[in-house]
């Protein structure tokens, strides 16, 4: 195994990667900690008991409004996000150690990943 | 409201840190603490569960980077045959008997606890002693990880590894069909059957259960399963508790890390079988 350059490349690459994910995983916990915030203000979820947005189009609409649950729905789905980015930066981590093999798997697991989510969105 | 929020804030951070510790997931606390405690529909409880799941993952994943913990190469090349043999197991839901598959994978697990005690009892079971086979040499999926309490950077051999791609298989196969979670089973697979040492076993699960969940949380999503009164402050608990968990595990010593998995893993197991028979508890 080839060192110091290259591990010292890695090592920023690893670094650089850890930041994103930070920063991804940061930001869905700063929306749904200002959607909590804004129930507690408001006193509601800004929606009838029982109900929540759940379409792409009533969550837009709700963070529009202000509604507290529509902000948290949309924290939330940013959150289920992260490992989907998680999963794609591993590819570009992979590519950087040109390591083909990794950057094939990977790949795959993406796909895998994206088919599903695109079928659990259409089949609901 | 005051009221479930800061019990759903204090549940997420006793779940983040377990489920960080064990790479379990936090459903098998989340789960009967909706449901026993609050009364909560079990549609409600599996949707507020996969977001657990989720945050566990992510929000110890980041920690675990740093520390270079998990082995991204042994997740990514597991997590091929887990999300097949989910998908799989989704289609063809109703055509293979759930009976035989609880039983099947209850007794694997209650083995497992057999194991884990069996490996307790032997001192020296956690220093590593294994000799890499020829695929996993092939694949790169050996890996060394930095153990806190001994101050060593552990290198450590990867075997068996036709045997943990077909037990992540089985284990995606099975929680797709019966809809359970596949933490324990992700443990059992790279500990027991591929010989990796426990802690980046369990940190690599938990990168694992994160990338599972994400397909099916779509669907739980877009079929309103999801409470956000719920989900959000639990999800909020769970990202600061798994943070701290990942933060305790690196300083657990392995043998104690082994000790707890011994009551869940039996846990699970006996649930399985009994759900096998008929009963839930």
């Amino acid at each position: 195994m080839p060192k110091d350059s290259k591990a010292k490349e890695m090592h920023q690459v690893e670094m650089m990667i850890g930041y994103i994910l930070r920063i991804g995983v940061v930001v869905s916990a700063i929306v749904i900690v200002i959607g909590i915030i804004m129930m507690l203000v408001q006193g509601t979820g800004g929606y009838p008991n029982g109900v929540q947005p759940t379409g792409f189009r009533s969550i837009f609409n709700g963070v529009m409004a202000l509604k507290p649950y529509a902000v948290m729905m949309f924290g939330l789905f940013l959150l289920i996000l992260t490992p989907t980015l998680r999963v794609a930066v591993s590819i570009y981590a992979f590519a950087v150690e040109r390591d083909r093999l990794y950057v094939w798997i990977t790949t795959i697991v993406l796909i895998i990943l994206i088919v599903a989510s695109v079928i659990g969105y259409l089949g609901h | 409201m005051i009221y479930s929020l800061l019990l759903m804030l204090g549940v997420g951070v006793l779940a983040g840190v377990f489920g960080a510790i064990l790479g379990i997931g936090g459903g098998l606390i989340v789960t009967p603490v909706l449901t026993l405690m609050l009364g909560l529909d079990i549609k409600y409880a599996i949707g507020a569960s996969v977001i657990a799941v989720i945050a566990t993952s992510s929000g110890s994943t980041i920690a675990y980077l740093k520390d270079e913990m998990l082995n991204l190469r042994v997740a990514m090349f597991l997590e091929i045959a887990t999300t097949v043999g989910a998908i799989l197991g989704a289609v063809l839901t109703g055509i293979v008997h759930a009976t035989f598959l609880y039983f099947l994978f209850g007794a694997l697990l209650v083995f497992t606890t057999y194991n884990m005690i069996r490996k307790l009892m032997n001192k020296n079971s956690d220093t590593p002693n294994v000799k890499a086979d020829a695929l996993a040499t092939k694949l790169n999926l050996n890996g060394s990880y930095y153990e806190k309490t001994t101050g060593q950077e552990v290198d450590y051999q990867v075997e068996n590894v036709p045997g943990g791609f077909s037990m992540m298989f089985g284990a995606g196969f099975a929680s797709g069909l019966l809809g359970i979670g596949s933490g324990a089973f992700k443990v059992l697979a790279m500990d027991t059957i591929m010989h990796m040492p426990l802690k980046p076993s369990s940190a690599t699960s938990n990168l694992m259960m994160g990338v599972t969940a994400a397909a099916s949380a779509m669907v739980y999503f877009f079929n309103g399963s999801i409470k956000p009164g719920i989900a959000a402050p639990l999800a909020i608990g769970i990202l600061v508790g798994a943070t701290i968990g990942s933060r305790i595990m690196q300083r657990l010593k392995p043998r104690f890390i082994r000790m707890l998995f011994v009551p869940v893993m039996f846990y699970l197991g006996i649930q399985m079988i009994l759900k096998g028979f008929g009963v839930t508890i």
